[in-house]
């Protein structure tokens, strides 16, 4: 049966639906401390937890950032941090009008017998865990599947197996009041053109949402993290209007409108790159049931770590740089931004790293 | 791959989309010989082709009908047949700016090994149909599959054979230039209620378009006709409004946007049932990426039979009647109904026929 029954039915669906606020996108600060280690060592700062603690506060306190966000997801850690001044990150953001989120997988693994192809775990305890992170004050979760563009990739077992993992995540969420951000990454790396970009992405999702039904998760009470719809790594570039009208065709084809909103990975993109894209989206006139808006990790955080570079007298500048993409990303949730934002040092450099691991 | 490539792409978005273009719906006049001789015996007319196809010329040639129409199914005998005055039926309808639209299956068969459910049959061979069917004037198709719920039905066999046939005829139409009508017919008899036709419905229309995506169908040239949700026949009724809201969710949680129309079955509902219900759904303030009409063929063709008697000089008031159900559904596919169509003998009589086959 379909049926889904949850006593936080009405509140998923009201949380989703806030979080795809026109006009308003969510960062993605959930870097494992692995990967905020790379992050910091880029800028010369020391992994350790004060250096962690004061990035995110450096993030969250940006003035006037806030407006242009409906969600934070954070790392289990930063759920529990404070400011400098002692007040909880959660409520920090929660005074700011953003909901907390929280990631919950445990990274990828390595699906045997394929070619490098992995499923995603975390799903070991995870209601009571989500437990605990609702008390926290999280209200929504994210959960990154990843899939890679080759030869023979990604094969029905990868697709199929991902698309299981996430449901079961989703469904576990959604009894335990969090909102699931479904993330079916299809890594950019590769040779191949935006056709076949399309054609993966329509099948991964087609997959996703079958599953999803099977397991009976309410789609209102759900978002959609996917890649956008662009050539290969090592295929020549294409304009953000191209990029668009392949990336809502796709989204026409699999995703019902249920769904309330799309929050868009930026996968590699420049800052500037992906916001350009996300307008172009927005631009675009065709049927469009669910808001299109961003979950950017690097591409709203480059220009701010660059100009901190962890000392404490590029407070301000940094936090402008913030300022700088929250804002251009929420011009490009209205399909208004102009191309005009103060570029910060980075803003135009690629982010993409080979085989990306968080 | 999900990537679709026909040399007839354009055309089949273009007629799918004509179809339901608002104020229109389309008449389903597809009985088989072996039905429409219930038809014709119900109201004392003998079943030969003359009576067939007088019966024919009547519906199509009605005075200011097929403005409402979009489309008309046939069957096979239909597609060939001509006015009293020679004028083939294809050409009668194209000069009224309506698709001809044939039926290309060869009814349902027990599936062995369950409980009286069915597949359909007409794969063999269709691909050669299709294209004669073509240049015989068709532009689209249409194929029933049948589910039934009771304790332990649909079963996942059903659902996935059905899924697949729908999905094979479908490919195969667009390859032929036909737009493929996808109907999974969940039939109404039982004592369940509205919430359990809601479960059902989700269950099939997601195995539906997942087989859809599987068969690399495009579905910007396919049409959907499903059943409304509703409580089962042995159970009581609820207001339109209600059906109208747990239709309208059960399509938002499964049939992706680029789906250009969906055309109710009436399965059964009386001419004022259905049209009341189709209203309900198009006043509903809610997302709808695709225009909701009618392929009706007992809720347009009642009160017309019983008007009409199988005699001549019932012509015109047999004509006035088909006339008053068609506008009445064009109005309900824009939300204005007011229920006042002058209603015929019959038009409020229930045309629920316990386990239905054409």
């Amino acid at each position: 049966m379909s049926c889904f029954v949850s006593k936080y039915a009405d509140e998923l669906a009201k949380n989703a639906a806030y979080i795809g606020t026109p006009g308003k996108g969510i960062l993605a600060a959930d870097e494992s401390t692995g990967t905020i280690g790379k992050r910091l060592s880029s800028i010369n700062v020391e992994n350790v937890e004060e250096n962690r603690r004061a990035l995110r506060e450096l993030l969250f306190t940006t003035p006037g950032a806030l407006q242009y966000l409906s969600g934070v997801i954070l790392f289990e850690e930063t759920l529990y941090q404070k400011t400098a001044s002692g007040k909880p990150f959660v409520d920090v953001l929660k005074e700011g009008g953003v909901l907390p989120g929280i990631k919950v997988d445990k990274g990828t693994v390595e699906l045997n017998g394929t070619n490098g192809e992995t499923f995603t775990q975390g799903l070991d305890g995870l209601a009571q865990r989500c437990q605990k992170y609702y008390e926290a004050g999280a209200r929504f979760a994210k959960w990154r599947a990843v899939l890679k563009i080759g030869p023979n990739e990604p094969s029905e077992l990868a697709i199929l197996e991902n698309a299981n993992g996430l449901a079961m995540y989703a469904a576990i969420c959604q009894q335990c009041g969090l909102v699931p951000i479904v993330e079916p990454e299809i890594l950019v790396d590769g040779p191949h053109d935006i056709k076949k970009c399309a054609e993966v992405t329509e099948r991964v999702l087609a997959a996703c949402y079958k599953a999803l039904n099977d397991h009976h998760v309410m789609l209102e009470g759900t978002l959609l993290k996917p890649n956008m719809v662009t050539p290969g790594s090592d295929s020549p570039k294409v304009a953000p209007e191209v990029i668009a009208e392949y990336t809502v065709r796709a989204l026409q084809r699999t995703v019902p409108a249920a769904v309330p909103a799309i929050v868009f990975l930026s996968g590699g993109q420049s800052e500037e790159e992906a916001t350009i894209n996300l307008n172009a989206m927005n631009k675009l006139q065709t049927k469009k049931p669910w808001s299109l808006s961003f979950s950017f990790g690097r591409a709203l955080q480059q220009s701010t770590l660059k100009a901190w570079a962890g000392k404490e007298e590029n407070w301000k500048k940094a936090q402008d740089a913030l300022f700088v993409r929250c804002k251009a990303n929420s011009e490009a949730t209205l399909g208004t931004y102009k191309g005009d934002a103060k570029l910060g040092e980075g803003a135009g450099e690629s982010l993409h790293v080979k085989d990306y691991k968080y």
